[in-house]
């Protein structure tokens, strides 16, 4: 078969993990709430995982200085003062992984004081698994000299 | 596919001239002296100080993200470190004087003519990063300490020791250079070979001899010249071009040797590491990086150095015997191993390009902080020192990240396939190796 062929296989292939739906678990929106603990430099817990649709409630508690929660892809952001409690109440209306980081300087480590939250599966992962191994057989499938030897 | 930029006049005379350098060299030199003060003098807070903003965000992001991937070693050419020890072995700031070198002008010992220098230098500061990153005292010390033994070694030895066998930062651009699409080289050979004087090595009265310690007319690699643009001054038949080139031309022309095979490895493990220390949300690696001299930081050293010195290279050894076996080659394992680490080198330029991203477009709000409070004492200088801290473009980090990574593993793959071909080995086991560290960093980062 013409490597061409393969190469709008893989094409296709490619589009699909990339953009394909995949099968939702459905389950109904509940509420959530976590309590979270900061210090000098982690939350604990570290991942929160959620279902997408979930009210979720993160209750930050500082335990040593001034910490702060700025979630990314929400843009939503909390500081809570040391012992103290702050809330935050979102839905989780858009599902993935989002890094939470502290906003509020607190330390030498404070630029990568970060956390995650998982909403529903991580399936930008899968599909860039997909992806990678795709790649692989493409790469493994071609000719080497591909696509010089179709031109030349 | 070349196409040789020195055929402008206007380019040409640009880089033939030294003032145009000069005047670039002195901006870094300066901010280079304004990040040292202000690591001394400033808040010990590291977000708000300028020596640790613009050294490891804004210079970094600029060296990672385009320099070393477009220029190669471009930013040696323009590098501060090296100046006041090269004013002083010279005694001159631009043209070269008519007489001999004033200090002892020692040969580089034999025996330490590799980077393996230079794979220790970075592997200590990967190894204290977690600190060196976020306290501005310790950067600053680490930036006048590169400035001071550069200054020690250009008075003992000649030329550029420090730059081509001590520099942390010297070795990776060196071994990334490889994969740039810009080239120093000479238009004939044969004219090289004619030549007797060699001003090019030697000196002339037009400019100085080779600072890297290359010879123009032997160059097959871009890993060794530092794109300093003497030769271009100093060659009597104009045969020194500039040119642009395919991506990783030098990477299909194995072998490299071990101690640059290492390299490969170092920088491709400490990607990995980085990603899950700084990035990953797992607070107990980070304190443990950052406690210098406890039991956790000591365990985390091991960890680091077993992993880059002895999981890594035991994995590739073992994809690369099994790709001997296949084959049934005659080749020496060493051989193929070293061979086929060269296609290493765009994997782990492409760890560190999506590392950096995350690092990078998170933190970059610093940098306007901080340009006009250097020092963090409260100044408002431009006016934008109370601009909040927020991370840009995370949306589009997962995406460029997994495309940078894949983009990476395919190149890779290709240069494999090359080195195989070569070496008349199956490449199948080291892009298998490479998918699943690819997968790894994957895991990391997404």
């Amino acid at each position: 078969m013409k490597p061409w062929f393969f190469v709008a296989l893989f094409i296709l292939a490619g589009a699909v993990i990339t953009f394909a739906p995949l099968p939702v678990t459905a389950a109904a929106p509940a509420r959530r709430t976590f309590r979270v603990e900061a210090n000098q430099f982690a939350y604990a817990p570290a991942v929160l995982e959620v279902n997408p649709g979930d009210t979720v409630t993160i209750e930050l508690v500082s335990t040593d200085v001034v910490h702060g929660m700025f979630l990314d892809g929400y843009g939503l952001s909390v500081t809570a003062d040391p012992g103290q409690t702050t809330r935050m109440t979102f839905t989780a209306n858009r599902s993935g992984s989002f890094r939470f980081r502290c906003n509020v300087t607190c330390g030498a480590l404070h630029p990568f004081m970060v956390g995650k939250l998982q909403v529903g599966k991580n399936r930008w992962l899968w599909r860039a698994i997909g992806l990678t191994v795709l790649a692989t057989l493409a790469i493994l499938i071609l000719p080497p000299n591909f696509p010089k030897a179709e031109t030349g | 596919m070349r196409s040789e930029l020195t055929r402008f006049p206007l380019i040409k005379s640009l880089l033939k001239n030294r003032w145009p350098q000069m005047v670039v060299l002195f901006v870094m030199l300066a901010g280079f002296l304004f990040a040292i003060l202000s690591g001394f003098i400033g808040t010990p807070v590291g977000n708000r100080n300028f020596g640790i903003i613009f050294v490891w965000i804004a210079w970094w992001a600029v060296l990672i993200l385009v320099a070393v991937p477009l220029f190669g070693r471009g930013w040696c050419a323009v590098c501060p470190i090296p100046l006041p020890g090269e004013w002083l072995q010279r005694g001159a700031i631009m043209d070269p004087p008519m007489k001999k070198p004033r200090w002892f002008n020692l040969r580089w010992p034999n025996r330490l003519r590799n980077i393996w220098l230079q794979n220790l230098t970075f592997t200590l500061v990967a190894l204290f990063s977690s600190v060196i990153l976020t306290a501005p005292k310790v950067t600053a010390v680490v930036l006048a300490a590169m400035l001071f033994i550069a200054i020690g070694m250009s008075i003992i030895f000649e030329r550029r020791t420090f730059c081509r066998y001590i520099c942390p930062v010297g070795g990776f651009v060196g071994l990334y250079a490889q994969a740039a699409p810009l080239e120093l080289r000479v238009k004939d050979r044969q004219i090289c070979l004619a030549c007797k004087d060699k001003p090019c090595y030697n000196g002339s009265a037009v400019g100085y001899g080779c600072p890297w310690d290359v010879f123009p007319g032997g160059l097959t690699k871009n890993t060794y010249c530092g794109l300093c643009m003497e030769c271009l001054r100093t060659c009597p038949y104009d045969n020194i071009a500039i040119n642009t080139r395919p991506f990783s031309a030098d990477l299909s022309k194995p072998p490299i040797r071990m101690d640059e095979a290492f390299k490969a490895f170092i920088m491709l493990g400490a990607a990995m590491i980085y990603a899950g220390v700084f990035l990953g949300p797992w607070g107990t690696m980070k304190l443990a990086a950052y406690s210098v001299g406890s039991l956790a930081w000591f365990g985390y050293a091991a960890a680091f150095l077993a992993f880059i010195f002895g999981l890594l290279p035991a994995l590739f050894l073992g994809a690369v015997g099994t790709g001997k076996a296949l084959t049934k080659a005659t080749t020496t394992l060493k051989k193929i191993f070293t061979a086929f680490a060269t296609a290493l080198v765009p994997l782990g330029l492409m760890f560190w390009v999506a590392f950096s991203m995350s690092f990078v477009l998170t933190n970059a709000a610093y940098i306007l902080s901080s340009l006009s409070d250097p020092f963090g004492w409260g100044w408002n200088l431009f006016g934008t020192a109370a601009i909040p801290w927020q991370p840009y473009l995370t949306t589009l980090l997962l995406p460029l990240q997994t495309l940078t990574l894949i983009g990476g593993l395919l190149w890779t793959a290709r240069t494999a396939q090359k080195v195989g071909s070569e070496v008349k080995v199956t490449p199948a086991p080291v892009i298998l190796f490479s998918t699943l560290v690819t997968i790894f960093m994957l895991g990391l980062l997404l």
